[in-house]
């Protein structure tokens, strides 16, 4: 599984970054986690804004920090 | 996408039909100025028509949106049904007031008065 968290960086994007690598350590997914803060990169997604959660190339959510929980249910098969 | 990092609390996105007439027109040249003033964002409605994830996830994700139809068809309230996504905020320019037509030349009067219509839905 590949999971991209899109943000230049900042405190919400680090938060989210945080919480991804929580849930992904917690459900023992075998997962990739990227931080990608290219602008253009991000651009390419359509989000309208920052942090943004791509899990295996679908956006999961947007312009907010999702909780650990809400990732976990992204993540878990 | 933001050019800043991350979004702003309370930052409003804009949807406008932008289509083929007056009042489209119109949606899509206030949804414009109201950016390039600093209320809220516009966004793409097309990207939510296609159902592009990452647009359509935006919408839905997003605190405050405002759609902005310029006749009474209501094709950008029919994307958003569609995509299921609601429509937060809603307006159609014909019920201000201003006739439909196939004239592009847009008038001053009219832009400003539905940059006004915008602001005050929103509030």
């Amino acid at each position: 599984m590949e999971i991209k968290v899109l943000g230049p960086g900042c405190p919400k994007c680090k938060q989210t970054e945080q919480n991804v690598k929580d849930a992904v350590a917690e459900t023992g997914v075998d997962a990739t986690v990227e931080k990608v803060t290219d602008v253009m990169e991000i651009s390419g997604y359509g989000v309208f804004g920052t942090p943004s959660v791509v899990v295996d190339g679908e956006v999961k959510s947007v312009g907010k920090i999702p909780g650990k929980e809400e990732i976990k249910s992204w993540i878990e098969k | 996408m933001a050019e800043e990092c991350c979004t702003p609390g309370g930052n409003i996105m804009i949807l406008a039909c932008s289509g083929g007439s007056n009042v489209g027109q119109l949606s899509n040249q206030a949804a414009i100025e109201l950016t390039q003033e600093g209320f809220g964002k516009m966004f793409c409605l097309a990207g939510i028509g296609g159902h592009l994830g990452g647009f359509v996830q935006s919408a839905k994700d997003v605190p405050s949106m405002v759609a902005i139809d310029g006749c009474e068809i209501g094709c950008a309230k029919a994307i958003l049904d569609h995509a299921q996504i609601p429509a937060k905020s809603y307006l159609v320019l014909t019920e201000l007031g201003i006739e439909k037509n196939k004239d592009f030349n847009l008038k001053t009067e009219d832009i400003r008065k539905v940059k006004a219509a915008v602001k005050s839905i929103c509030e």
